[in-house]
Order: C-alpha cells, then sequence, then structure tokens
C-alpha cells in the first residue's frame, strides 16, 4: 500500500516538486500498479531470479580508445551551460 | 595477532576505498580516453558516458582483468557469478540518473591484509567486498559546497573505470586506517593498475563510531593523507557530543579539506532508496576459468619482496619493510645494490636518503640510482666522510648537481692523515686544561679535543682517524 508519504518522499528522491492534487493522484496511480503487479503472486515461488534473459555471459570490449563527440555537439543539447562546462543547480 | 576486540572507548572503523584505474586507455563502458587530468573540461565524452537516450554501455575487459588483479592481491575469492546493477540516485554528476555499479553479487569478497596495529604488532584487516563500478562527473562549485547556489559540470570523469574495496569495521584508530591505506596503495601501485599522483586517484568514504554507538559516514576524502585528519575531527566532535548528553545521529557528513572539518550534508537517501535493480544493457561476468592466468601474471607484491630482500640481500626486517614500502624506492634499492654492498646501500637509502627525501615531500624519482652509487663508491674509498656524504645528497635534492663536482666545488675529500697530526698536535698545544683532563680520564675532554681538531679540518677528517692519533698522542684510554 502507498501512501502519500511514500509519494512525498518518492518525489524527493527525484527532486520533483509535487502539488497536493499531484500527490494524492500519483497515490491513487502507483496503488494501481501495484495492484496489478500482484497477479505476480499467482507465480511459482521456486523458479530461479533472472537477472537477465539473453544468455550471454562476458561480453566485453577491448581497452582501446575510440574518440570522443566534439565539446560543442556535447553542449548541444545542454538545457544550460556556461562557457565550456553544463550547468545544474545545486542540489544537497 | 591482536584480536580485534571492541572495548569500550575504541572507535570503530570501516573504509569504502574508490580506485581510479586510470593506467587503463579508455573509460569503463565506452571507448573515450580516461585521461582527463590534463584535458579541457567535456572533451572526453561520447553518447554513453553522457547518457544520451538510446546509448549502450560495453564492458572493458582490461577493467576486469585489472579488477581480479587487485581482488587476488587482496587475497580476496572471486566470485563465479558476478553482476552489474543500476544504483539510482539524482545527482547533477550521473547524467543518466543512476550509477552502473555492483550490489549483489561482487566480483570478489572476503579477502584480508595485513597492518601495523596502532599498538605495535600485526593486524588483520578482512576485506568485505571489491566492485567494479563507474566514476561520476566532476562539479566545479563555485565557492564552499554549502553556499554555493549552483555547479558546473565536466563529464570528462564521467564513466572512468572505478574498483571499490570495501573493509570489514576492523580499523580502530585514524592511524590504522591510514596506515591501511598506504599498504593498499603501495600494492596497487605493485599491480600497476593506478597512478597515485593523479588527482582523485584514490578517494574515501569512511565509517566511523565509538563503541557501541551510532555510526556516521564522512564522505569525499579525497586523499589518503586527509583520512587521517577527517578520522581525528570526526572521533572528537563524537566525544564531545556524547559528553555533553547528546545523541549522535545517522548521519552522511562531507569532509571539507581546505578547513579539516566535516559537515553535516542533511540528506535522506537511505540505502533502500539507491532501488538496486540488475542492469538489463550488461549480461552477466563469470572470470573464474582466467583466475590462473592471471595470477601467474602478478607482478611480485610487497610481502615477497619484503621476505626476499632480507634473505637474498641479508638487510634487516626493518630496511627490508621500508625499502618495499613503495616500489620505485624498491627498484632503488636494487639498482644501487647491485653495485654497492647492500648492507651499506640499505642503510644509506632508508636511513638517510628516505629521511632527507621526506622532509622535502619528495619522493625517490628526485634522486638519481646512478649518483647514489657514485657517493657510496667515494665514501667507501675513505675519500670524503660520512658527514660530507650527507652534505652531497642534501645538496642534490636542493640545488642538483654531480656528487664528484660537488665534492670539488666543496672541498669534501677527506684531509690526509699528516693534516690532521698537525692539527691535533695543535689543538693539544692550545687546550692544556682539557690535555689534563683527558690524562685524567675524562672522556668528555676527549671529546672536546676531537671538537677542535673536526673544526681546524672544517669536518673533512676521518673521526676514526683523529680519535686514533689524538689517544697515541695523548696515551690515554
Ligand atoms: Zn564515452
Amino acid at each position: 500500500m502507498i501512501t502519500k508519504r511514500d509519494v512525498e518522499h518518492i518525489g524527493w528522491l527525484a527532486r520533483i516538486k509535487l502539488t497536493e492534487e499531484e500527490k494524492s493522484k500519483f497515490t491513487e496511480q502507483f496503488n494501481s500498479i501495484l495492484d496489478y503487479f500482484e497477479r505476480l503472486d499467482e507465480v511459482d515461488p521456486d523458479v530461479p531470479p533472472a537477472h537477465n534473459i539473453s544468455g550471454l555471459v562476458n561480453v566485453f570490449r577491448a581497452d582501446v580508445v575510440r574518440g570522443s563527440m566534439s565539446r560543442d555537439d556535447a553542449l548541444d543539447n545542454a538545457p544550460k551551460k556556461e562557457g565550456e562546462f553544463f550547468k545544474g543547480p545545486r542540489v544537497v | 595477532m591482536l584480536k580485534s576486540r571492541k572495548e569500550p572507548g575504541d572507535v570503530i572503523i570501516g573504509l569504502e576505498v574508490h580506485v581510479q584505474l586510470n593506467k587503463l586507455n579508455s573509460k569503463l563502458f565506452c571507448g573515450c580516453s580516461p585521461k582527463y587530468h590534463d584535458a579541457e573540461p567535456n572533451t572526453h565524452t561520447c553518447p554513453v558516458c553522457l547518457g544520451l537516450p538510446g546509448a549502450l554501455p560495453v564492458l572493458n575487459e582490461g577493467a576486469v582483468v585489472d579488477a581480479v588483479k587487485v581482488a587476488l592481491a587482496l587475497n580476496c575469492k572471486i566470485e563465479e557469478r558476478t553482476l552489474f546493477y543500476r544504483k539510482n540516485y539524482y545527482y547533477l554528476d550521473l547524467p543518466k540518473g543512476f550509477q552502473i555499479s555492483q550490489y549483489d553479487y561482487p566480483i570478489a569478497i572476503d579477502g584480508k591484509i595485513s597492518v601495523n596495529g596502532t599498538g605495535g604488532g600485526e593486524r588483520h584487516i578482512r576485506i568485505r567486498r571489491v566492485h567494479i563500478e563507474e566514476d561520476p562527473a566532476r562539479l566545479v562549485h563555485k565557492g564552499p559546497i554549502e553556499c554555493s547556489r549552483y555547479s558546473l559540470i565536466d563529464y570528462n570523469r564521467s564513466g572512468v573505470a572505478l574498483i571499490e574495496v570495501v573493509t570489514e569495521p576492523d580499523l580502530r584508530s585514524p592511524k590504522e586506517a591510514r596506515e591501511f591505506l598506504n599498504v593498499l596503495r603501495n600494492i596497487l601501485e605493485y599491480l600497476d593498475v593506478f597512478d597515485e599522483s593523479l588527482e582523485g586517484a584514490l578517494r574515501v568514504d569512511a565509517n566511523i563510531s565509538l563503541a557501541g554507538g551510532t555510526r556516521t559516514e564522512v564522505k569525499n576524502i579525497s586523499s589518503y593523507r586527509g583520512v587521517e585528519k577527517a578520522l581525528l575531527f570526526e572521533i572528537v566532535r563524537q566525544k564531545n557530543l556524547v559528553r555533553r548528553g547528546i545523541k549522535i545521529t545517522q548521519e552522511t557528513r562531507h569532509y571539507d579539506e581546505k578547513r579539516g572539518v566535516t559537515i553535516s550534508l542533511r540528506t535522506k537517501e537511505e540505502e533502500q532508496d539507491y532501488r538496486y535493480f540488475p542492469e538489463p544493457d550488461l549480461v552477466p561476468l563469470g572470470v573464474c576459468n582466467r583466475i590462473d592466468d592471471i595470477r601467474e601474471s602478478l607482478p611480485e607484491l610487497p610481502d615477497t619482496k619484503r621476505q626476499r630482500f632480507v634473505q637474498q640481500y641479508g638487510i634487516s626486517e626493518y630496511h627490508a619493510k621500508v625499502l618495499t614500502s613503495e616500489l620505485r624506492l624498491s627498484n632503488f634499492f636494487e639498482t644501487v645494490a647491485s653495485e654497492i654492498d647492500p648492507i651499506l646501500s640499505a642503510t644509506w637509502i632508508a636511513d638517510v636518503l628516505k629521511g632527507e627525501l621526506n622532509y622535502r615531500g619528495l619522493g625517490i624519482s628526485a634522486f638519481p640510482p646512478k649518483h647514489m652509487i657514485q657517493i657510496l663508491q667515494i665514501l667507501r674509498g675513505k675519500n670524503i666522510t660520512e658527514k660530507s656524504a650527507v652534505q652531497v645528497i642534501r645538496t642534490i635534492l636542493d640545488r642538483g648537481g654531480e656528487p664528484a663536482d660537488i665534492i670539488k666545488q666543496k672541498g669534501l675529500i677527506k684531509v690526509e692523515e699528516s693534516t690532521i697530526a698537525k692539527a691535533v698536535a695543535e689543538a693539544i698545544k692550545e687546550n692544556p686544561a682539557a690535555v689534563q683532563d683527558c690524562r685524567n680520564g675524562k672522556n668528555e675532554a676527549l671529546h672536546f679535543l676531537m671538537g677542535q681538531v673536526m673544526k681546524k679540518t672544517h669536518g673533512r677528517a676521518d673521526p676514526n682517524i683523529v680519535n686514533k692519533l689524538l689517544k697515541e698522542k695523548l696515551q690515554c684510554t
């Protein structure tokens, strides 16, 4: 059961400010998603967890330099920049 | 081995050491160069390490080999199957909103290394785990961290390969923590997996509590030298709170290196908030079939080298320990010992040269081994005194130059026996009272006369000859 306090905490983890209206809306939505997932309780719990479904192991690349993007390209999509840097709000 | 029993008043310290695998050619999951230290900001990035949509990480094989090397050197058990996870937290230094790390299935567990305990004796420090993860980007703050209003981000460091070495809470003092880091750093240097001289190469988070008390985590200790200071500060802070009856809160604190204090970061994130889940873009890793090959490729490690030095060169355990405490120093010693008597070499390198280097905050690379060989050859030929040899070493460190030139310029060639004899005769003539005292068996008087002779010969007389001649002349013993 997801409470309004859980939603507030998740909002804080994502650094998103939520209005009171959004908080109750999301509480309801989270709970309906969880209800949906309850169906998984019907599955036999003895099945080992599948961490990866590809069946592959040990996919590597050799330790070689492949070159990087130009700084202009890298900064091109940044919503905020300052000189040669990306710029963002201070987060604590 | 001393038991790591916890007693009241004890401090309990566990470390998480982040080591940059900065000798690799590329980052952990992409082909960008990790050599960002002299690079212009944001010039070593690509869609993978910028976290652009659709970019896929591919694991650097070299990083895995390095991690296994470190794990083996720390006497860890390599896990058969190891997985990557997403560690979710929202911070500017993580372009994807998560860090690719390891969680339930780290690459290695259950290691140990021994260090000199604070109370003497050897202490075994258990290693809980070693895992691989990516380095976050570097933030550039305007002003001190707690009052800056925005951050600038350089993603050059984003995605550089790190290993994290996590100890059990077995360390009992800040000094022991520092000793542990010295031993670890030395092993990493021998393995040639990292260059400690680069900024950010080794970063430490420390968990610390007083026995029976709440623990705090001190993050962001960015040099191994800072560890002892940060921990000392935190212990004093916790003890003061206890004394005043204030409860210690479990929290994360940031170490401010410049001011030497720890500051509360008021974070509300806890372990479960990281919402670890398996990284679906990376497949599992199983390196067991390669352990034997990697083990065979390991270089001689500090402990083995120390034992070899004692056996092969017949030097003391203490000298062997000092000389193997740095890879370059041990190489320096072996170069010199191939030309000069090893015991003489060990004494001059471990006791004299190392002390002079430490005093100046210099490393062994500041002194060419061929100069040491020349100085010891001249010394062995009894052409300069020990005191002069020290003077030559100091001059080379302070101003540079060749030993032979310095000896000539400063006139350090030992004076002839006839000159010493002349000085002895003068000293006896000028100091009748001391001569009398000496004949009456007063040792200080003999020392005084020796001093007079040394003065007259500008400290370049061989003290043994001075002593011999004075005793002959005065016929005192
Ligand atoms: Zn990249």
